[in-house]
This record gives structure tokens, sequence and C-alpha cells, in this order.
């Protein structure tokens, strides 16, 4: 491997990722805290009714399942290798994978086309929303590529992107398991980070406020100002 | 005993003459921005009509509010286990379609168009776009049964009404209609606080106004399908849920809500109601016809030793006990029986009622069209006979039953006679007595009556309660650290997120 290709390698796959986890982390609890207001999915809905359905639907099961198939893989590697052990299972697993990244890249062309038909859409796109249109096209293209033309993915990521994602975690970022994948990989690997990286700039914060507390949360929220002591609060109390 | 205090509303329909004034109001206040130029927080509708938005009483179509499932009350929209389903795309949802797309006219041409044989007129303009669209529909569209047969044919309230009362109600030179002004209900049991999935939505303990909080809203959208009444509206510039927020500035400041304040007919009447909230999931899980009765059941009365011990221990200033004893709407709710809960089988539990309209009489048993004929034997009979049918308002005002409408108009209508009989002259005084012995009133309730209904200044119509936000928490901060800021709530800026 020459020289260049190598320092590019460590720029894609050792700074890069450290880079994208730093604004990740900094910039979502900054505007968390500083600029709450702007944490929102900044729905459409209302604007357009009905290729909304078409589109949000499938994209957000399938890149949620998607999603969820790679963190099992980066937590569970050995599981899941002893899971494909049976090629049954590994078919099956295969086939869920590619069918759920087809909807999602469905979901996502339908989502793209929403927005450059619609007038009333076009009103509340922004230019980041574009770029954001952008980067998920490539992965989600990248990742139904590499689905298909490098299958049993569910085992080769437990084998090489797992030991390098651990690598970075541990900080100790060893690109050897990496830098032989081929440029779909890579490019899926690179476009990923790059999504983390901007994701604090983008309308997808809304994923970082996914709402769970509504699952355990009584059906009535009452605010105080004073609590019956005469304290100030703020707290929520059910229907009593 | 559960005592909290309510800041609770009357709408008086008898006196409403559908001017607008209080929906021009509010807007001019609070929805007069972009995001907002379609929602009517305020809004006044005519029936018969669809209202706005287009249908919203139908909640086959909107799944507004609660249904009984299994013993147990559920809201119809979502849930729980259908958050999953729903989160994405919500079903239920009305579009911008169902509201309508706001627009302006293109006044700048009528100065700038080149010269030609053509006057140039001002084209409309959507407030969405910019781009110029054709008027399809509007906030008030059906105004004054404008449209009737589209928009009032299609009332959802003409549920179970008959041929000959639907026929009547739109007999040409006979039609008839009256006058539906809406704001949020503030209801006790509110379909949009128990569907946001992030808990931005509340109720505020001390006075029960509901509210979003901006800084928590994702625009999950849940509470507007939620609402029955459609009174939670999107903001499609910020991306988050707006609603009447029933002036709270202002009432923190003794002031009426700008549409309370603004009414030229003098219909409306603001007070505190002392309830029973360990009640409210009881009485949301009644039966349909045991709601409106078991709703007046919860409103305690502040008179009652016990009551006022309770509230005391729960917390409730004695200022504001005071005021709930001086309270319009406890004596029209619940002394007089003749404000009513607007659709309470959607179990929300409204606390905005209203005293159902009176109107002329029907057009077929008068046909020669006298209906001057206000003492008969049957002191009563045009009650039953009114153009605007019983069944149709106790569809909108008491769950469907008419021994509830019926009850309201008798009281008015015997306060009415027996005014007559005393200004007027032409009844006779025992008549008149017969009619309120009948109506369930006395003369002095009569009289009480007459005066807030006819008489009411100011005072006597807005009886708000001290709201001690000196004490509250938002005061510790110093107010030059908001200088800057974009108004209430905010010390950043409403910006839309990218």
């Amino acid at each position: 491997m020459t020289d260049t290709a190598q320092f590019i390698d460590m720029i894609l796959f050792i700074v890069l990722p450290y880079v994208a986890m730093a604004t990740f982390f900094l910039v979502s609890i900054y505007r968390y805290l500083g600029r709450a207001f702007t944490y929102s999915s900044v729905s459409s809905q209302l604007l357009e009714n009905k290729q909304h359905f078409w589109g949000l639907v499938p994209f957000h099961y399938g890149i949620l399942v998607v999603l969820a198939g790679h963190v099992i893989a980066f937590l569970f590697p050995r599981e899941l290798l002893l899971f494909n052990r049976v090629s049954l299972r590994l078919y099956i697993l295969e086939t869920t994978a590619l069918v759920f990244g087809l909807l999602a890249l469905i979901g996502l062309v339908s989502l793209i086309l929403r927005r450059i038909t619609e007038p009333k859409i076009r009103v509340v796109t922004t230019p980041m929303d574009w770029v954001l249109f952008v980067l998920l096209f490539v992965q989600v293209i990248a990742g139904v590529g590499i689905a298909v033309f490098y299958p049993w993915g569910s085992s080769w990521f437990a084998a090489a992107m797992t030991p390098y994602l651990w690598s970075l975690v541990k900080l100790q970022p060893d690109i050897q398991f990496v830098s032989g994948l081929s440029f779909w990989v890579k490019l899926h690997v690179v476009n990923a980070f790059v999504l983390i990286g901007l994701l604090p700039f983008t309308r997808l914060v809304h994923v970082l406020v996914a709402p769970n507390p509504y699952l355990w949360r009584r059906p009535q929220v009452v605010r105080w100002y004073r609590k019956p002591g005469g304290e100030l609060a703020e707290s929520k109390t059910g229907r009593s | 005993m559960n005592v909290r205090s309510q800041v609770s509303m009357v709408f008086h329909l008898d006196k409403c003459i559908g001017c607008h004034t209080c929906s021009l109001a509010c807007k001019n206040v609070w929805t007069d921005r972009r995001g907002a130029e379609y929602m009517w927080w305020n809004n006044v509708e005519t029936k018969p009509g669809t209202g706005y938005p287009s249908r919203w009483e139908d909640q086959d179509r909107f799944a507004g509010g609660w249904e009984k499932k299994n013993g147990r009350i559920e809201l119809k929209s979502t849930g729980k286990g259908k958050i999953i389903f729903n989160i994405f795309h919500n079903l239920h949802m009305p579009s911008m379609d169902d509201y309508y797309e706001p627009w302006t006219y293109d006044f700048q041409h009528l100065f700038n168009a080149p010269e030609g044989p053509d006057q140039p007129t001002a084209r409309p303009i959507s407030m969405v776009t910019g781009d110029h669209i054709d008027i399809e529909s509007g906030p008030n569209w059906d105004d004054d049964l404008g449209g009737s047969p589209v928009y009032a044919k299609n009332d959802p309230n003409l549920e179970g009404l008959s041929e000959l009362e639907r026929s009547q109600l739109a007999e040409i030179e006979r039609l008839v209609f009256f006058y539906f002004p809406r704001i949020c209900n503030h209801c006790l049991n509110p379909g949009c606080v128990a569907a946001c999935p992030s808990g931005a939505l509340y109720k505020r303990g001390e006075d029960g106004i509901v509210l979003v909080d901006q800084k928590r809203c994702r625009a999950w959208r849940a509470c507007i399908a939620a609402c029955p009444y459609k009174k939670v509206f999107y903001n499609w510039a910020s991306g988050k849920s707006e609603k009447c927020i029933l002036c709270f500035p202002r009432l923190e400041t003794g002031q009426a809500p700008a549409c309370f304040h603004s009414c030229v007919g003098r219909i409306r009447y603001l007070g505190v109601l002392l309830y029973d909230a360990s009640k409210i999931d009881e009485v949301a899980n009644l039966p349909r016809e045991q709601l409106v009765d078991a709703q007046r059941e919860m409103i305690l009365d502040p008179h009652d030793p016990d009551v006022i011990a309770a509230a005391r221990a729960n917390g409730i200033h004695d200022s504001v006990i005071e005021s709930a004893l001086k309270s319009p709407v406890y004596k029209f709710v619940k002394q007089w029986k003749l404000a009513l809960p607007p659709h309470i089988e959607f179990r929300t539990l409204p606390m905005l009622f209203y005293v159902p309209p009176m109107s002329p009489v029907m057009a077929a048993r008068n046909g020669d069209g006298d209906t001057v004929n206000h003492v008969s034997r049957d002191f009563f009979h045009d009650i039953d006979d009114a153009r605007v049918p019983l069944q149709f308002l106790a569809n909108l005002l008491s769950a469907g039953q008419t021994g509830k409408v019926r009850y309201a108009l008798r009281k008015q209508r015997a306060v009415r006679i027996y005014r007559r009989a005393k200004t007027v002259g032409d009844v006779g005084e025992e008549e008149a007595a017969e009619m309120l012995k009948q109506a369930d009133t006395t003369a002095e309730e009569a009289e009480a009556i007459y005066k807030l209904t006819s008489l009411c200044t100011f005072d006597d119509r807005f009886v708000i309660p001290p709201m001690h936000r000196e004490e509250a928490i938002e005061m510790l901060d110093d107010p030059h650290e908001r200088r800057t800021a974009a108004g209430f709530g905010f010390v950043d800026q409403p910006k839309r997120g990218a």
C-alpha cells in the first residue's frame, strides 16, 4: 500500500470518526441546552398529507430495522456469527435486511420527489435538508448495493467492522480491518461518519428526542407553580 | 376530595350576533405570524354548518377524543400501543385542505400595473407559497349559511333528526341558524395532553389553562388528532403545535382574554370553578347519558365550608376561593343549569359551557307567520316546536339528551315572560309566576338571570382570580435578562430548527 493511500485511510477511518463523534456529542448537547426550541422533527404533514404516508412510513420502518441490525452486529458479534452458522438462518437474515433496506430506499426516493414536486413543501425545505437528502441517499444506495453485491454482510460485518469499531471505542484505532475493504463498503462507512457528525446540525436531531417517556407516564400532565407546602416547583401528577 | 380551581367560561349563544370581533381580536394578538396564518384559536361558526376545520365534529374521520373500550376510556386516535404506528404518519390529522390555504391579495398590482384597456385587479396570493391561487374555502366559508346545500346539510349534529326537521332548517325564506363561537375548552381530561408523546402539553395546576411547552414540542402531531374540537394547531413554519392560551399573560395581570374583552354582544363570561379532581377518571368513564350531570356534580359549591377547607388544604389561595364565590360561570352552570358542555360525549370534560340559543317557532306550525303568541295554555309549546330542533341543540350541547336543553330553554323563556310581565305588561303576573314555577325557577332567580344576562357589566362578566404570579418561579429571574428575547417563554429565538 502506498503512503498516500495509507494517509487517506488514516484521515477517513481514524480522524474523521473522532471528529464526527466529537461534533455529534458537543453540538447536540449545546443545541439541547442553548436552543431547545429547534429540537423538532419539523413535520410537514399538515401541508401535504398523501405522499407523506408513502414516503415517511416505508423510510422509517426500513431504516429503523436496518439500523437495529447494525447495532446488534456491533454489540453481539459472536452471538450473531453463531446464529449465522445455520445457513437457512443466514439467508433469512440477509433477505430481511435487504427488504428493509429497499423499503428505506423507496421511502427516501418518494420523500425526495415529494420535496421537489410539492410547492408547499418546497417552502419549508432548507439547504440543509438537501444536504441531508444527498447524504442519506448515498448511504442507503451504498447499503443496498453492498447487500446485493457483497452478500453475507451480517457475518463479515461481525468479523471485520465490529473489531474496527471497537478499536475506535477503545481509543486504540486499528484500520487494518477496514483498509482492505471494497470502495462501496468504505463509502458506506465514511458517509456514515459524515452523517453522524452533521446530525446535530440537521432536523435529524429528532432521533435524539424520540419519545420514550410516553410509554411510562400517566395520561394527564399537570404543572404547578406552587406545591401545597408553598414551595415553588414544576412537577407532574396523573389524574389524581 | 382533591379540590382544584379552574378558570372556566360560559358563552351565551342567545346573545351572539356572529360579528367575528372575537376572532379578529385573537388573530391580531396571537396568530398574525408566519405559519400561524391559517389558525383561528377563536372562530365563530354558523350552525347548522360544518365548521372549521370542515366537519371537525365527525370523529369517524378525525378520531378525536376518547372512546370507551373494555370499560375503560382510550384515546381514539393514539395510545401507548398505537404510537409506533402513527408517529411517522398520523392517519387522522387534518391537512391544510381541511382548514383552508391562507391568502392575501396582490395589492401592489393595483398601483404598478401597466396602462391598459382593463382595470387592474388584486389577485389572491397564497400566504404559504406566495403563488397566485384560486380561493376554494376560508375559515368561515359557510358563514350565515353560505353554501348551505353543501355545508349546513352535512352538519354532523343533524344525526337522528327527522326528515321534517331537516327540511325545516332549510326552508326557503324561513332559514334558521345560530352562531357557535369556539375557543379551546381547557378540558379537565384533555385528549391533547394525554396524546403528546413528548409530554409537551400540560394543564396548569393553579388555573387549569392547557398549554403547549414550545421547547418540548417535537412536532409528533398527536395532539392535533387527539383534540376532538380541533383546537390544537400545527405551525408549519416553526414546526411546533400551538393553541389558545386563554390569554394567560392578560389573565395574570387581571385583564379578560382578548376575545372576551372585545365581545360586542357581551356573550362571554369568565370565572373560577372549584372542582373535585379525584373524580375526573370516574366521570370520564360514565355512560354517555350521565356525563352532563356527573360533570356538574364534580363542580363544587364554594360556599360549602368543607369545600373551602379542602381547597385551603390543597393550597388554593383565599383570594381564589373568594373569586369562586362571585363566579358568573358557577351561577350559569351549577346554580341555574342554563349552560351546557359542548359534545361532552367526546369525554374530555370541557370547561367552556354554552347557554343554548332561543330560536323562532317552527314555520310549519304557525304557517300564517304569526308567532307572537307569547302565552297560550301550553306555555312552552314553542320550545319543542322551535325551528332549530331540540335534538340538534342536544346533539351539540348535551350528548343528545333533549331534556337538558329543554330545561335551559324553558328557564330562559320563563325569565323573558317574567320580565315582559313587569315591563311591558301585556302578560299577566299570575301567568308569569306560573311559568316560572313550571320552568323550575323563582322570581329572585329570574331576576338574577335577567341581570347577569342583560345588564351585566364588565366586572359581572369577568371575575378574574388573582393569579399570584408575583410568587411564580419566573419572577425570580431578572427581567432585564430577557430584554432582547422574543416574548413570553423564550430566552432563545423561536426559530425553526434545520
